[in-house]
């Protein structure tokens, strides 16, 4: 019976997290984003883990803070928000039905990076810039883009131009 | 075996390195050339805020097992005077014009990356996490630093002019970098920190090729600000750290445990 109760009360937490948006980019949760990275009963305890995405980035504490309300509100007694940094945070993560969702928004979804992680602490690859990348623009389609600034609104995103359709966007920078 | 205060020690340098110069890049909000740029600098610096953040969190930790103090990231960044800062002498520059404020950046993101490449192997796990986390943001640092120097480098007379006065003038404090004391090389020795002497020859190699690639001139002058166990690292800073510390840490100094 506890087992049972148990068991239930993780997929519970699981969609409750999921209905917490992003704040910056509201149509995808942090569940989706691969912010949250685990939810377990450790006896009476809930600890969800937690990864931050951009060190620096400021939605980091506004979304702590809407987790521990998410908690509180699905009547958990005792629970915990455990931060983890690694394995550090990729958009590789960002789940398939997010990128679309994503993309329809606005924002053209980050590329995935293909590139594992003990090639990029490789010193040799300290004079490979990243080849433009093919940004497909997330109005027209077009894959005639250019690249504005390498950072834009948020920490995650980059700054695009359009040139068939002239319209500036944002991409979600693969990392 | 390295103890936990000179542990401390080490992750001061580490984590006073990024404070200051997302201070300085905070300095330009405002006033950057271009929307774009005062976009770009901003988020450069919250990344280096947010580093700084991480190894100050795990040096308050690491302080508490030895000393009767808590002390949190806010204590360390905002009580300390510049004789405590460990900090390079190269960040606390101020930040010039735009080519002395990417020359600065430059020099210092080359060293970065691969200081933290170094450290994502490191032995103690801690370092290893923050430092591989940190890694993936520095790349873009670098590819962006790297990319104005060359667009400044091979640009028109004048923005070459000022960048290669930029990168002359600040040559002086990059010996500092590779320059490691006692305490540094022990820690390197048991696998836990970086020997820093050994990133002077690929950092050159990948500074030589992007000056090459800008048409620039490598400085020669062998000199160097801060060496022999006497600069930033050490606590001996430039009157201008003083004043930058004055603005930054007036609030806490004036309300002191004042919260946002």
């Amino acid at each position: 019976m506890v087992e049972a109760a148990t068991a239930l009360a993780v997929d519970s937490v699981w969609q409750a997290l999921a209905a917490i948006p992003d704040p910056e980019i509201p149509v995808v949760s942090v569940v989706e984003l691969g912010i949250v990275r685990g939810v377990e009963w450790r006896g009476e305890e809930l600890v969800v883990t937690v990864t931050p995405t951009y060190s620096g980035c400021p939605a980091t504490e506004v979304i702590a803070a809407d987790i521990d309300r998410a908690l509180a509100a699905s009547g958990v007694a005792k629970y915990r928000v455990k931060t983890k940094l690694a394995p550090a945070w990729t958009t590789d993560w960002i789940a398939p039905a997010a990128r679309e969702r994503l993309a329809r928004f606005g924002i053209a979804p980050p590329g995935m990076r293909m590139r594992a992680e003990s090639q990029a602490i490789d010193a040799s690859a300290i004079m490979t810039r990243s080849a433009a990348a093919r940004v497909s623009c997330p109005r027209c389609d077009s894959r005639n883009t250019r690249e504005l600034s390498r950072f834009g609104s948020t920490p995650c995103k980059a700054q695009y131009r359009c040139e068939d359709c002239l319209e500036p966007f944002d991409y979600f920078k693969p990392h | 075996m390295s103890s936990d205060r000179q542990l401390f020690d080490y992750l001061l340098r580490l984590g006073d390195s990024p404070l200051v110069l997302s201070q300085r890049l905070g300095e330009w909000v405002g006033h950057g050339p271009i929307l774009e740029e005062d976009i770009a600098l901003t988020n450069v610096g919250l990344d280096l805020l947010g580093q700084a953040r991480l190894w100050y969190a795990y040096a308050g930790e690491v302080e508490a097992r030895f000393a009767d103090v808590e002390r949190g990231e806010d204590a360390l960044a905002f009580l300390r005077d510049s004789g405590e800062f460990r900090n390079l002498l190269l960040v606390e520059r101020p930040n010039g014009n735009y080519a002395d404020t990417m020359a600065r950046q430059f020099y210092f993101d080359h060293w970065h990356w691969l200081l933290l490449a170094q450290l994502a192997q490191s032995r103690d796990a801690c370092i290893a996490e923050i430092a591989a986390k940190a890694l993936k943001e520095v790349t873009y640092h670098l590819e962006r630093s790297t990319d104005w120097v060359i667009r400044l480098g091979d640009g028109t007379d004048e923005s070459h002019a000022k960048m290669q006065a930029a990168i002359e003038e600040l040559w002086m404090y990059t010996g500092e970098m590779f320059d490691a004391d006692e305490p540094e090389i022990a820690l390197a020795t048991e696998g836990i920190g970086c020997d820093v002497r050994k990133l002077a020859e690929p950092w050159h190699r990948a500074i030589s090729g992007v000056l090459a690639e800008a048409t620039l001139v490598v400085p020669t002058a062998t000199w160097m600000q801060g060496t022999k166990g006497r600069g930033g690292k050490q606590g001996v800073h430039s009157e201008e750290l003083g004043r930058m510390l004055a603005t930054m840490q007036t609030l806490q100094r004036s309300y002191p445990g004042a919260q946002w």
